[in-house]
């Protein structure tokens, strides 16, 4: 201590002092650098991509090379697929986070089931496009669009039992205690009193959910394969817009690979809609 | 939301306070059987769904397991030393996606842990208050780009870039330095394991920094508070106290992001090149084990190819399990010493 007091010209003060400049500077440059990809991303994606939009992306189907054509067979089949996959993905969820929250918040049954959950949560989602693949795709004998569906499933499921979990801890107990002293039996008490504090919460969860799978293409590649035609048929083979960015930008063909472009765009606008949706009802449910 | 929960609860409390007369009574005990029993069954719902989350896991488990025996029957623990990847002659090996995979996060963890970690520190210690949420959503958006965006992004823009400007420029100035000579050996590609390195380090990049932020936030500000009135500097404070006091929360996150570099996909296969073997320059096309898989998979014909993919998926799943775990057990120690 008394080095330091004995004045600013001290040498040791004045290397401490150089030290704290530079790694501070370091801070400054590291997070530029990190704005800076950001930025340099984006920017590029939207040059590219906004040349490619047009009304036509909406309304054509995906083209043979060398003609011109839209991405209306992916984006419908994306949004398919990932409505159906919300819809499997999303009761399963909540319930198994309502288990986690309300019944068994300190069994040792939620403990495993918390951690496994938080590995799946960030499992590689190529495995679960195998996983799919052999239980359904392998069985089945064919590609389909459901085989695609169940896949993004899987990987919804972790992000919702995560978030419902979070979100009704949060719930204050008083209002539990409130609701059973008037006699509320407890699954009534979860479904109208717990579930409704945590709402916001819960939607921002499957909202996240929306944005983490809007822009899978590894479980898609081997479960819902690609299909250069329209479909109904959810039992074919589906194709996605992550699927065609793929195959399109990897392929030789110029208007190809500017369709890619706009459909990356597409998809990074729309995820990055969502999230932003997101955080904002996340902050919201948290003020009040 | 507080008040909105509450009021229908209190006039329930209303209404079953009241008197009750007898013929209600019965009505009542049926209200109540059918109560009791809609509980139970809610009840024993969420615990089938919870149960759910551990049948998937194993059930990921069982399928690649099952679906890689035939090539693990084939070649036996060879599988996992063997260079060569042949579907011709039907002769496969992991070694060379395995070491793929290793080596592109592990150059993206070197870059991307000390700058995720400077920017948590800028985030918490130096950035005015107003800053902080933007900066730190702008951060968490490079997380929420898609992984296929980086590839496209990778393959078209970063990649000629690289191929123009960085690799000659390594070539020259390491060509003649001893040992990192074979490391920049070759000619510039553009795409390769030192590309697809570097896109992991972009991609991991905000998980290291969100979670290294909460932790550094979480470090409790009479600490820090202390440490500055004696004088510390802010790096001091950084190194000496916020540090130390989030070692294993910082180590969890790190792993984290490793579980993810290593598992990631799509941004690898577009600019890893996919060639199976193993080169000493990492400049050197290369391949990692979820880029072959994505590659190969659908092409695959014959029970000992496909098998031999889904056996590399099996091996991929072992690794990011294991470190995952690592980073969970890590993350839920910090919590622990927190929580007290």
């Amino acid at each position: 201590m008394a080095i330091m007091i004995s004045g600013a010209s001290s040498p040791l003060y004045a290397t401490r002092r150089r030290k704290n400049v530079i790694t501070m500077a370091l801070a400054y440059a590291a997070t530029g650098f990190g704005l800076s990809w950001l930025a340099l991303i984006l920017g590029v994606l939207f040059y590219e991509g906004f040349s490619g939009l047009s009304l036509r992306v909406f309304t054509e189907m995906t083209p043979p090379p060398g003609s011109a054509g839209g991405l209306l067979n992916p984006i419908i089949g994306s949004l398919v697929m990932t409505f159906l996959a919300v819809l499997i993905g999303t009761p399963l969820g909540i319930l198994a986070g309502t288990y986690l929250a309300e019944y068994g918040r300190y069994d040792k049954l939620s403990s495993v089931v918390r951690f496994i959950n938080d590995i799946l949560l960030s499992a590689p989602s190529i495995v679960i496009g195998l996983f799919i693949y052999e239980i359904m795709v392998a069985q089945m004998g064919h590609f389909s669009g459901w085989a695609g569906s169940v896949a993004l499933a899987v990987i919804v499921v972790p992000v919702v039992v995560r978030t419902t979990e979070d979100m009704l801890t949060l719930v204050p107990d008083t209002l539990r205690e409130a609701a059973a002293s008037v006699g509320l039996p407890r699954s009534l008490m979860i479904t109208k009193v717990a579930y409704r504090a945590a709402r916001a919460g819960m939607i921002t969860g499957v909202l996240l959910a929306i944005a983490r799978i809007s822009g899978e293409t590894a479980p898609l590649l081997f479960t819902a394969l690609n299909n250069q035609f329209w479909t109904n048929n959810m039992n074919a083979p589906v194709s996605s817009l992550p699927v065609v960015i793929f195959q399109f930008a990897l392929s030789p063909y110029k208007d190809w690979q500017d369709l890619a472009w706009t459909g990356a765009l597409i998809i990074t606008l729309a995820v990055l809609a969502l999230s932003i949706t997101a955080r904002f009802l996340g902050s919201q449910s948290k003020k009040s | 939301m507080k008040s909105s929960g509450e009021r229908p609860v209190v006039d329930v409390a209303f209404q079953g306070g009241g008197a009750i007369s007898a013929a209600e009574k019965v009505d009542r005990a049926k209200v109540l059987q059918r109560l009791r029993l809609g509980d139970t069954a809610f009840r024993h719902l969420t615990r089938a769904a919870a149960l759910a989350v551990l049948i998937i896991l194993s059930g990921i488990i069982i399928s690649l397991i099952y679906g890689s025996l035939p090539a693990l029957q084939k070649f036996g623990i060879g599988f996992l030393f063997e260079e060569s990847w042949n579907p011709v002659t039907e002769q496969f090996g992991a070694i060379a996606p395995i070491y793929g995979t290793i080596i592109t996060s592990l150059i993206a963890m070197l870059i991307a842990v000390p700058i995720g970690l400077f920017i948590a520190l800028f985030l918490t210690e130096l950035c005015p208050m107003w800053l902080r949420r933007p900066i730190g959503i702008a951060i968490e958006l490079l997380a929420g780009i898609p992984s296929i965006i980086y590839g496209i992004w990778g393959l078209f823009v970063f990649a000629p870039f690289l191929q123009q400007y960085v690799q000659p420029f390594l070539i020259k100035v390491f060509g003649n330095v001893p040992v990192l000579s074979t490391l920049f050996e070759g000619p510039p590609y553009g795409i390769g394991v030192l590309t697809a390195g570097l896109i992991l380090a972009i991609m991991v990049l905000p998980f290291i920094t969100s979670i290294s932020r909460d932790v550094f936030d979480a470090v409790p500000p009479m600490l820090k508070e202390s440490a500055y009135g004696l004088g510390c500097t802010t790096w001091e404070v950084a190194r000496y106290v916020v540090l130390p006091f989030t070692r294993v929360g910082v180590i969890g996150g790190v792993m984290l992001a490793l579980g993810r570099a290593l598992g990631e996909t799509m941004a690898v296969t577009f600019v890893i090149g996919n060639a199976h073997r193993i080169s000493g320059s990492i400049l050197a096309p290369g391949t990692t084990i979820s880029a072959t898989i994505a590659n190969e998979f659908t092409e695959a014909v014959g029970d000992i190819y496909t098998s031999s993919l889904i056996a590399l998926g099996l091996i991929l799943f072992v690794i990011t399990f294991i470190v995952l775990a690592f980073a969970r057990i890590m993350l839920m120690r910090l919590n622990a010493r927190l929580g007290t």
